[in-house]
């Protein structure tokens, strides 16, 4: 295996990772406050589009900032569904999920015509890292990416420090083990799910917008391509923490860019088997990360007894 | 004549989210949540397809029932995927069941380019499945076929089962309360739950092939627009009871036939009725958790 192969295989891994990464580290801080919201998939997508839109007018970067906060907005709506009034977490996130696609298709295609034309907006270029970026094999993979890939980096340590070592990660993560008791101790329960609920939403958004202004180049309808439920799956995977969700991201990104590999190699597979992999990996990964023991004790829980 | 073609219309629109619609009904109804109405739908519709293009001329009194039946088993197995899945290793139904809808996608845009494709290899579909595997019209000069029948007899059927039956009453039972289900020891609750997912399964796959056999008369990818989703709205607008499906899943064929005619003629997306849709499974939690609290405040 030459690094000619492989320097593709290691570039695709990283380019599908990231915007996974972003959504599951978002959700990763959602479920530890004992929320889970399905509606992250919704997120996404109105990320992708608000990306689209703002990078349409503004430029690049503000695209991005705009593909935030249409995923805030979205998560306002399950929280106020699902966090203030209390409703069905999975009916409220799965109903956002579809306001949200179907939102999307219909803002598309009014504002771009029936079709929704092939439009393409500027993409982020890539940004190689002096030094780094000269590495053998995985230098370019790694350090070559676009600027966006590098705050998903930096999220990682970050929201991991956060999480563990702050008087806030620790509100956070005693909301989603014993709300009750984390309301005695003088936290608002609500306040914080909310608020971990909007953070959510937000690298929801960043995971759409990095799917148009970094890769695709391009918005389609659906493009989340059930992205927001396999950030699910990694969340679990990565036992709830920030640090494992990196790797259990890096993992599908790699099954994801098998199809380089492959290819590289001159094997005849039908595509859609690679299209098809991400679903089954993810089933799979679910079955063999079984253990309900280190979720949040309060993850999803309806009858809860604070005000 | 024209009422009639529009009525009509909208009544074979409605059958998938009625026959869709009962299968979610009755998986929420015991408390599994079986996003994957569309996957089982798909699946269904493709061994339905199968069937229905095999070589050799048959009768359809064998061709039909082969046809419907073979949806059913196609749909049950893929939610048996789900419900072992969530027996053997705790896997998140939700999670399993929306994965298996995108494989199933897959597994069809695979077959009709391959396996399955029509003799010309220039359509990404199947061949016209035969004759006597099509469902017959009931309204001559008009497409509803009698697939709306079977799907008012099998809500009438189930609103009997889940009132008078003994199974009927546990999957009632489990829905509401597990713990207590349990508790009583006459109700296997794991049992149960898996039970009701792999026959919700067989309803939506019996909606893939009632597709088959009633519109489309072949399998292609975009078969179903969503059926599997718009499905969920039905059942929960019908406050998860059999005959109430009748009636949403009539009232949102009517909403999707009518966004498409809006789509045509004034140029509004339909996927506005994706977002309509939506908003009333929003509206409907919001009304029972705040006639929940106001209950609760007076009582």
């Amino acid at each position: 295996m030459t690094s000619a192969m492989l320097t593709p295989f290691l570039e695709g891994t990283v380019r599908t990772a990231t915007p996974l990464l972003f959504a599951a580290l978002g959700e990763t801080l959602v479920e530890r406050s004992g929320v889970i919201n399905i509606g992250l998939e919704g997120s996404i997508i109105a990320g992708a589009l608000g990306g689209l839109i703002t990078a349409q007018s503004a430029g690049v970067w503000p695209g991005f900032a705009g593909a935030i906060v249409a995923g805030c907005v979205i998560a306002m709506i399950f929280a106020t569904f699902a966090v203030l009034l209390r409703g069905d977490q999975i009916i409220t996130g799965t109903a956002v999920t579809l306001l949200a696609l179907g939102a999307t298709g219909t803002i598309y295609r009014l504002w771009y015509g029936d079709a929704g034309a092939a439009l393409t907006t500027p993409t982020m270029k890539a940004f190689l890292i002096p030094g780094l970026a000269r590495l053998p094999i995985i230098g370019t993979a790694l350090f070559g990416q676009p600027a966006v890939t590098y705050i998903a980096y930096v999220l990682i340590p970050a929201l991991w420090w956060w999480t563990y070592h702050t008087h806030a990660g620790l509100a956070l993560r005693a909301t989603g083990e014993n709300p009750e008791a984390a309301e005695a101790a003088g936290f608002s329960p609500r306040r914080i799910q909310c608020l971990a609920v909007l953070f959510g939403g937000a690298l929801g958004g960043l995971c759409g917008g990095t799917l148009v202004l970094a890769q695709a180049g391009t918005f389609a309808e659906g493009m989340s391509a059930g992205r927001g439920f396999i950030a699910i799956a990694i969340v679990v995977l990565g036992r709830w923490n920030p640090l494992g969700a990196a790797i259990a991201a890096v993992i599908f990104g790699a099954a994801s860019a098998l199809q380089f590999l492959f290819q590289a190699m001159g094997w005849h597979i039908p595509y859609q088997v690679f299209l098809a992999l991400p679903y089954v990996l993810t089933l799979l990964a679910l079955a063999t990360a079984h253990s309900k023991r280190q979720a949040p004790y309060a993850l999803g829980r309806r009858e809860l007894h604070f005000s | 004549m024209m009422q009639l073609i529009l009525l009509t219309d909208v009544l074979v629109r409605a059958t998938p989210l009625l026959l869709t619609g009962l299968a979610v009904a009755i998986a929420f109804k015991a408390g599994v949540l079986n996003i994957g109405a569309d996957g089982q739908f798909l699946v269904g519709a493709t061994v339905a397809a199968a069937i229905g293009i095999l070589p050799g001329t048959h009768s359809a009194i064998v061709m039909l029932p082969l046809v419907l039946l073979g949806g059913m088993i196609g749909g049950g197995v893929w939610a048996m995927i789900a419900a072992f899945l969530r027996m053997r290793f705790q896997v998140l139904e939700v999670i399993s069941t929306i994965m298996l809808n995108f494989i199933a996608m897959y597994v069809i845009s695979y077959l009709v380019r391959g396996p399955l494709q029509e003799p010309t290899h220039i359509y990404p579909q199947t061949p016209t499945i035969a004759t006597a595997a099509q469902l017959p019209r009931i309204i001559p000069g008009t497409r509803l076929h009698a697939g709306f029948m079977i799907a008012l007899v099998l809500a009438i059927g189930l609103w009997w089962a889940f009132r008078t039956t003994a199974a009927g009453f546990r999957l009632r039972a489990t829905g509401a309360n597990p713990d207590a289900a349990r508790t009583t020891g006459l109700v296997d609750v794991a049992r149960v739950t898996m039970r009701a997912l792999v026959l919700s399964g067989a309803i939506a796959g019996l909606a893939g092939a009632v597709e088959v056999s009633g519109v489309t008369y072949a399998l292609y990818e975009n078969i179903s627009p969503g059926y599997g989703y718009t499905a969920i709205a039905v059942a929960l607008l019908a406050a998860l009871q059999p005959l109430g499906v009748i009636a949403t899943g009539i009232l949102f064929g009517a909403l999707e036939a009518g966004a498409s005619a809006l789509q045509r003629d004034a140029n509004v997306p339909a996927t506005l009725a994706a977002v309509i849709e939506a908003s009333i499974v929003l509206l409907v939690i919001a009304v029972g958790q705040l006639s929940r609290g106001w209950r609760r405040q007076t009582s």
